[in-house]
């Protein structure tokens, strides 16, 4: 794990043409900008996506396709975070001591929710401290779900784990980014045995290696199967059905909105 | 039957042993494969039990690794009904998820739906402004469904035990609860009805009335289960002390519901993190500490009861808020359609009709544009979960800012709960892994996604 590619190692992005204003998107139609936080002023973190006109697939007709804009993940919050998630950063910086700043890549608040950005080598310790310091129990582990960005370069594949402490009612994701050529990360079944399967279920879908799992074998598709379904540049599958004389394409070759 | 070579397993569960002979039972056929198995002198025996095992729940497939009638190792192997249900809902708007999550665990489809538009009402930013008729209408088609999931998992697994009585009873119990979700959704099951911003549509009329004439129905039933049940010794034979599962294994392995609370956890998601107004209704959270299959049974036909009672507070509410919105005010995410029942079936309902093609031609716009591109959710992620009948359900939903989920993730209770069965059934009997995927309650359509 001395290869690791951190997001501090990783050569900074460039700032993206388009403005990152995520609810600006060209064929919005909803005026909701007073519901959601205001992005503007945070630095963005992750690129979810790169869009490119109106629609997916073939002929893109609505005169928008020339059109790119980058997406963003809600990006990272200042001090103080509000609630008791200034507390639950504060115990778990003291307990990782110089290590902190090395473990946290970001901390952010959106929609109520508090997510951490763990570096993969400090997994592990996080996880133990979030279990086990009396001011944070967090006793569920909810799973691990992965999530595939294939822009966010250097961070494509993303774990995100949802933990919730029964003792203080809180609830805190954890989220860690590996890079698709280089996509190991520790197992976290030593401090929550229940991550077991998911972790299983992750390395099927998304192709995670979890390092020191005791059996990370394929538990949804068939052991023989070759490629990672869940991931953004495996095809849905599907053929072209013909009705009524026309014929409709697969819905994933189809032409659609974004 | 001749012997073959064993390999290994899809979960590694057993050492591949390349001299090994491997059976297949065909039914009717158990004696000579112990005979054969005498013959060879072979000390091992493993059985797969499953996957096409009718007290499976689906398609589950057991190994068990047996000495006599115990059981020395007991493993799950999933996947059979594996259907790529996220993956496709990554090609469809928001709204349509709706259809596709709800076929998740179809025994409690409602529960899906919930979850899925709270996860998506929490990205939009808009929970607040559901409306209360909606909220209430959730609750009741939440608790509804509870009971019917209830009384899969107790009449099947009466019926897994040999009492036919218990199921059939169970499942006229059930139809009731199906009666008026058809009534007032249209559909038995797999509804599509709870939508982001609300519910697809409002009760009929006479919906409440029927409610209050099928539900002391479901009660008496229900009565008529436990008298069955709870006092008959051979039930309490095969159920007391058997399955065991403590407090510390259960929260090591992430158990949650039912299941849960049988070892001593009053921990219900309705009450702890409440949502759709939970903390107004009047109700109680069943626990126990006997930690064993019994005590699941019994856990199980008290929260039928309390769901009664929540369903009985609905009814009032509907009758006090007749006529309230079920949808959010805000034209660009309400779903545009009325749905009425007409001569040729359930469709738009022709006030709809006129007013879009004939009145307004901003509603004729807004039914076209959320109607073929949906409405778009701004780019973040959110966690959202509920209390489902058969633990914790969660959602991990990701948008791109686009009309599509960039990833929707459901964390399924059964999925966890199938991890324990391990620990439920190693040392026991056979016939008490029967009893323990029973009282285990998962459904593989939602373990499997």
């Amino acid at each position: 794990m001395s290869d690791k590619v951190s997001k501090k190692d990783a050569p900074k992005k460039s700032p993206v043409e388009t403005a990152p204003k995520k609810t600006d998107i060209e064929e919005s139609n909803v005026d909701i900008s007073s519901a959601i936080p205001d992005p503007e002023g945070r630095a963005p973190i992750t690129l979810i996506n790169v869009r490119e006109g109106m629609f997916s697939g073939a002929g893109d007709t609505s005169g928008f396709g020339g059109l790119t804009q980058a997406v963003q993940m809600p990006g990272s919050s200042e001090r103080p975070y509000g609630e008791w998630f200034d507390g639950v950063v504060d115990i778990l910086e003291e307990l990782l001591g110089d290590d902190a700043d090395e473990a946290f890549e970001y901390v952010v608040v959106d929609r109520g929710e508090l997510t951490i950005y763990v570096n993969r080598d400090h997994l592990l310790t996080v996880m133990t401290h979030l279990r086990d310091d009396q001011d944070l129990r967090f006793e569920f582990c909810l799973g691990v779900s992965g999530v595939h960005y294939p822009d966010d370069t250097g961070r494509e594949l993303h774990a995100v784990y949802p933990m919730h402490s029964i003792t203080h009612n809180r609830h805190v994701r954890i989220e860690v980014a590996v890079a698709i050529d280089d996509p190991h990360m520790p197992s976290i079944t030593s401090v929550y045995p229940a991550n077991n399967w998911h972790e299983r279920e992750t390395w099927d879908f998304f192709g995670i290696i979890f390092d020191g799992h005791p059996s990370l074998a394929r538990i949804e598709m068939p052991d023989d199967w070759v490629g990672h379904p869940q991931r953004k540049d495996y095809p849905l599958g599907g053929i072209p059905v013909e009705y009524k004389g026309a014929t409709i394409p697969s819905p994933d070759t189809r032409r659609q909105y974004r | 039957m001749s012997p073959q070579t064993f390999s290994t397993h899809a979960t590694g569960a057993f050492s591949a042993d390349e001299d090994a002979p491997e059976y297949t039972a065909y039914g009717q056929d158990w004696s000579d494969i112990a005979e054969e198995a005498k013959r060879l002198g072979q000390q091992r025996i493993v059985v797969n039990m499953g996957p096409q095992h009718p007290s499976t729940h689906g398609v589950l497939r057991v190994m068990l690794e047996i000495e006599g009638e115990t059981v020395t190792e007991a493993r799950a192997g999933i996947g059979f009904l594996h259907t790529g249900i996220e993956k496709n809902m990554e090609f469809r708007t928001w709204t349509q998820g709706v259809t596709f999550c709800t076929r998740m665990d179809y025994v409690q489809s409602m529960f899906q739906e919930v979850v899925y538009c709270l996860g998506i009402e929490k990205l939009l930013g808009i929970t607040d402004d559901i409306p209360e008729r909606a909220n209430v209408l959730r609750v009741l088609m939440m608790e509804l469904t509870r009971i019917g999931s209830h009384l899969v998992a107790i009449g099947t697994g009466g019926n897994e035990m040999g009492a036919t009585t218990v199921m059939t009873t169970a499942f006229i119990a059930r139809e009731q609860t199906f009666r008026v979700i058809e009534m007032i959704t249209g559909l038995r099951t797999n509804n599509a009805y709870i939508r982001p911003g609300g519910v697809s549509q409002d009760t009929p009329e006479g919906a409440v009335d029927y409610i209050r004439e099928l539900m002391p129905d479901v009660k008496q039933r229900l009565d008529e289960l436990a008298d069955l049940q709870l006092e008959n010794p051979i039930f309490k034979l095969r159920l007391k002390g058997i399955a065991n599962l403590n407090l510390s294994s259960a929260m090591a392995l992430g158990v949650t519901g039912p299941m849960l609370r049988s070892a001593g956890l009053p921990y219900d998601m309705r009450k702890t993190n409440p949502y759709c107004g939970y903390e107004t209704y009047d109700f109680q959270v069943p626990t126990s500490t006997d930690e064993d299959a019994y005590s699941r049974v019994v856990l199980r036909m008290e929260e039928c009861y309390e769901s009664l009672k929540i369903i009985e507070q609905c009814c009032d509410r509907l009758d006090a808020m007749e006529g309230q919105p079920v949808m959010v005010a805000d034209k660009k995410i309400a779903w545009p359609a009325q749905l009425a029942l007409g001569p040729d079936g359930q469709g738009n309902s022709l006030d709809h009709i006129q007013h879009i093609m004939g009145q307004s031609m901003e509603a004729l716009i807004h039914h076209f544009k959320l109607v073929t591109e949906g409405f778009p959710v701004p780019a973040g992620q959110v966690y959202q979960q509920i209390e489902s009948p058969k633990g914790v359900l969660g959602v991990h939903l990701v948008s791109d800012g686009g009309t599509k989920p960039w990833r929707a993730h459901f964390r399924d209770p059964g999925f966890n709960h199938l991890q324990a069965l391990s620990i439920l059934c190693q040392g026991g009997q056979v016939a008490d892994v029967v009893v323990a995927i029973a009282t285990m309650d998962f459904v593989l359509g939602g373990v499997d996604r």
